[in-house]
């Protein structure tokens, strides 16, 4: 651990990671659209104490061969969530293949104004072909192009994000300026597939920086999956390696609930959709086996992002029964009224790189 | 006086970002981008039973000859992000975002406006805008590539194509069968194949409640106005006063009935300042004020720049207007569309006259020029005059921007709102639940709406 508390990040899109999750709720599909559905599960997260919420996306919605879910995009059901909270992270993820970098940015930086600083972003860049003909762009398949791709909007979004300093309003009556103009940057960014000129047309975010989420080098947070617990450890060196500042790994979760084991509850749902491996850690079974998990993990890493297979029952299982525990075990923290994420990552307020450096 | 008539006007807010009009040098004056601005302003307007809170969209910060242009209000929000926030502290205010058609994506836009009607609960509605700027394009993939001529060919491809995105939603099903997946097969793609939008994309999203978002359109170029005839269900005109706004709204609905269209299909919402007070007195001493806080003495200066085309610092703003010519023929301006490519010789020379004849310095006659159309009076005098805007039925509403945020609807919503409704002039209550219901617009037709649709809603 590098600072801060171990933090709980869970992951509340549709109705939960298994791809039948639909059927252990209480509710027709069509609800996961709904925003009263979207609020009542944040604010559970919420009141649990969580560190943050994620939020999947995907451009496209499912295709005849997939099973993903139909969705809101993922950045505003984010600023939905925002003034209907006020600890919680909002981390939705946001590819960044095909859509112009400087909407990316922009609407990064406005979530993180709607939340007062408690924006994140998991950064994906997936190989889609369909999202290709959607957007009318030529296709990006190879893995080299996806990461240069990833790459490149992280570099751009960060630089516009800072291309207000965060003194940039000045409102000076006597000369007749709002702006300090000398406090504007052109970012001048040059890639291989894009540029931007920049400045950005959102001032600098309550963070300076939002804090970013990914698998691959640029992120602040790297999200680790691996399937077996002991390649965590190894993991997490590499992350760090490439300049993490927080390592947290992914977590697929099922807890026991109601008396009904979490192998059955599972099993039944298996029979309509089958709950295939994935390349994330995966614990079916007992909190008190999870809070156990956990704990080990927080030897290693700094936080979890917990996918639960059904959100409407394990969301409750793990904040009665799990979050309580881990405070009890390792110290764990929730977030407090009006911090922000950053704040509850432990992590400081970057200086802007436009700033000059006192002399 | 009393409407007769039945008909009623109804109120929009702009909330502008980037504007000579909004004052920031007020201690009143709120954050341009903090939300709780926006927040005060959204549950103002709704307070004041208002139909629609707009957001703009600027993709670059102004400049003024290659510097940013730093007298005026800027930064602000990305609009759908800040109205899917708004959406969660509003109930009944329609949400509309600004958006241009040249640099985004229509898939994206289409899934952008789907989930803002979803998360509203029908009360998204759609600014198209259009710009052919090589100069915003320095900011995207796709760069600056489009003619002039052919941005508003783009827009209406691209307009169409997100219809038939919404349409199609309706062949997204829930699964029923038990093995399956939630959705159990994704809807029918669209092909669109023109000459400026080309994709292949399935629906993003089932049915929203609005169907498609109410769209808004303000452009004033014959160019313009065949668009907005063609798709618009709002009209944000330029043309305040009466006798324009009358010459305007018969244009424009002479040339509905070559699309098909009815004139109850489109309303007309020209855009509109207000300095109200109690009575006339305290309302021209508030004029005073706000129109020298809108127009400081560097701002009037920078105003004539943009005709004159060239740095005017040395000139002082108590003195006359230059008395040479401008240097340039044409005005080119990153700055307001409006001005952009008139005969900036014959402008100069026309407001040398003006400025001559009613023996005005550079500042008050800026300060008369860009205040013309803001209604100044007491709330009971314009109330008496919407009376006849209203019964001659040639506008239907006003989108008002504040001169100062967030209280600068304070003095409308509490004061002259009452006096229209008790002049029969003004809703007392939300009429419907979705903007477009609010707005009196019609359903969408069956047509409108895509065949698709049969049977699922």
């Amino acid at each position: 651990m590098s600072g801060g508390s171990f933090a709980v990040a869970i992951e509340l899109d549709s109705g939960g990671t298994h791809p039948a999750a639909w059927r252990g709720a209480q509710h027709p599909p069509s609800e996961l659209l709904s925003p009263r559905r979207l609020a009542s599960v944040a604010a559970n997260a919420e009141r649990h104490g969580f560190t943050a919420i994620t939020l999947d996306d995907s451009p496209l919605p499912p295709g005849p061969d997939t099973n993903g879910p139909v969705r809101l995009d993922a950045v505003q059901r984010a600023a939905y969530l925002a003034p209907l909270t006020s600890a919680i992270g909002l981390v939705p993820v946001v590819d960044v293949v095909y859509p112009e970098p400087v909407h990316v940015a922009t609407r990064l930086a406005s979530l993180d104004y709607a939340s007062s600083g408690r924006a994140g972003w998991i950064v994906t860049a997936s190989a889609s072909e369909a999202t290709a003909r959607a957007f009318a762009r030529e296709p990006v398949t190879d893995a080299a192009a996806l990461h240069r791709e990833a790459e490149d909007v992280i570099e751009v979004a960060r630089r516009l994000w800072d291309s207000w300093e965060d003194d940039a309003v000045i409102r000076d009556i006597a000369t007749g300026r709002y702006l300090d103009r000398d406090k504007l940057h052109n970012v001048d960014f040059s890639g291989a597939t894009f540029s931007v000129k920049g400045p950005s047309f959102v001032p600098r975010p309550p963070q300076g920086q939002l804090i970013v989420f990914g698998a691959d080098v640029g992120a602040d947070v790297a999200l680790v999956a691996v399937a077996d617990e002991p390649e965590v450890a190894s993991a997490a060196a590499r992350a760090r390696s490439a300049g993490a500042l927080r390592v947290f790994a992914e977590v697929e979760v099922a807890i026991d609930s109601r008396g009904l084991a979490a192998e059955r509850r599972i099993a039944e749902l298996d029979a309509f959709v089958p709950w295939r491996p994935s390349s994330r850690l995966r614990y079916v079974g007992d909190a008190e086996g999870f809070v156990e998990l956990l704990s080990r993990l927080s030897q290693l890493i700094d936080g979890v992002r917990i996918l639960p297979a059904v959100i409407d029952v394990d969301l409750e299982e793990l904040g009665r029964c799990v979050l309580p525990a881990l405070r009890r075990e390792i110290g764990f923290s929730s977030p407090t009224a009006g911090a922000m994420l950053r704040e509850s990552l432990g992590l400081p307020r970057p200086t802007n790189r436009y700033t000059p450096n006192p002399v | 006086m009393t409407g007769t008539s039945g008909r009623r006007l109804q109120f929009g807010v702009f909330f502008q970002s980037a504007n000579t009009g909004t004052i920031w040098s007020d201690a009143r004056s709120g954050s341009q981008y903090d939300f709780e601005t926006f927040r005060r302003v959204a549950q103002t307007a709704e307070r004041g039973l208002f139909s629609a809170f707009f957001v703009g969209e600027g993709l670059r910060i102004r400049e003024n000859f290659g510097q940013i242009h730093d007298l005026d209000i800027a930064g602000r929000p990305e609009a759908q992000t800040q109205l899917s926030a708004l959406a969660a502290v509003t109930s009944h205010i329609g949400l509309v975002a600004t958006h241009t058609t040249t640099f985004h994506d229509p898939y994206e836009v289409a899934r952008r406006f789907a989930t803002l009607d979803l998360l509203s609960e029908g009360r998204a509605g759609w600014n198209v805008v259009t710009t052919d700027d090589a100069w915003i394009g320095e900011n995207m993939r796709r760069g600056g590539y489009l003619d002039h001529a052919d941005r508003y060919r783009r827009a209406a491809e691209f307009v169409r194509g997100t219809w038939r995105l919404w349409d199609a939603g309706a062949s997204l099903i829930p699964s029923k069968s038990a093995h399956a997946a939630c959705w159990g097969q994704r809807g029918n793609d669209v092909i669109a194949d023109g000459k400026f939008i080309s994709f292949t994309a399935p629906p993003p999203l089932p049915p929203t409640p609005q169907r498609r978002p109410v769209i808004f359109q303000a452009g004033d170029s014959d160019e313009g106005r065949e668009f907005a005839a063609a798709h618009a269900d709002v009209i944000f005109s330029a043309h305040p006063e009466f006798e324009d706004s009358v010459s305007f709204a018969a244009d424009l609905r002479r040339r509905l009935a070559a699309y098909g269209r009815h004139e109850a299909d489109v309303k007309f919402f020209p855009g509109q300042q207000f300095v109200l007070a109690a009575t006339a007195a305290e309302a021209q001493e508030k004029f005073e004020w706000v129109t020298h806080a809108q127009i400081s003495p560097q701002t009037a200066l920078r105003y004539l720049e943009i005709i004159w085309g060239r740095d005017l610092s040395d000139y002082d703003p108590g003195g006359p207007l230059p008395a040479e010519d401008p240097a340039s023929e044409k005005v080119t301006t990153t700055r307001g569309a409006a001005l952009r490519s008139k005969d900036a010789v014959a402008v100069a020379r026309q407001w040398r006259a003006v400025a001559a004849e009613k023996s005005l310095s550079i500042r008050e006659f800026v300060i008369h020029q860009t205040s013309r159309r803001i209604l100044v009076g007491s709330y009971s005098s314009v109330a008496d005059r919407l009376v006849g805007y209203a019964e001659s039925g040639v506008v239907d509403g006003f989108n008002i921007s504040p001169y100062i945020v967030p209280d600068g609807l304070d003095d409308i919503v509490n004061g002259l709102v009452p006096e229209l409704q008790e002049r029969g002039i003004y809703p007392t209550e939300y009429p419907g639940a979705t903007l477009r219901e609010n707005l009196g617009l019609p359903p969408l037709t069956s047509q409108e709406a895509g065949a698709a649709l049969g049977g699922q809603r």
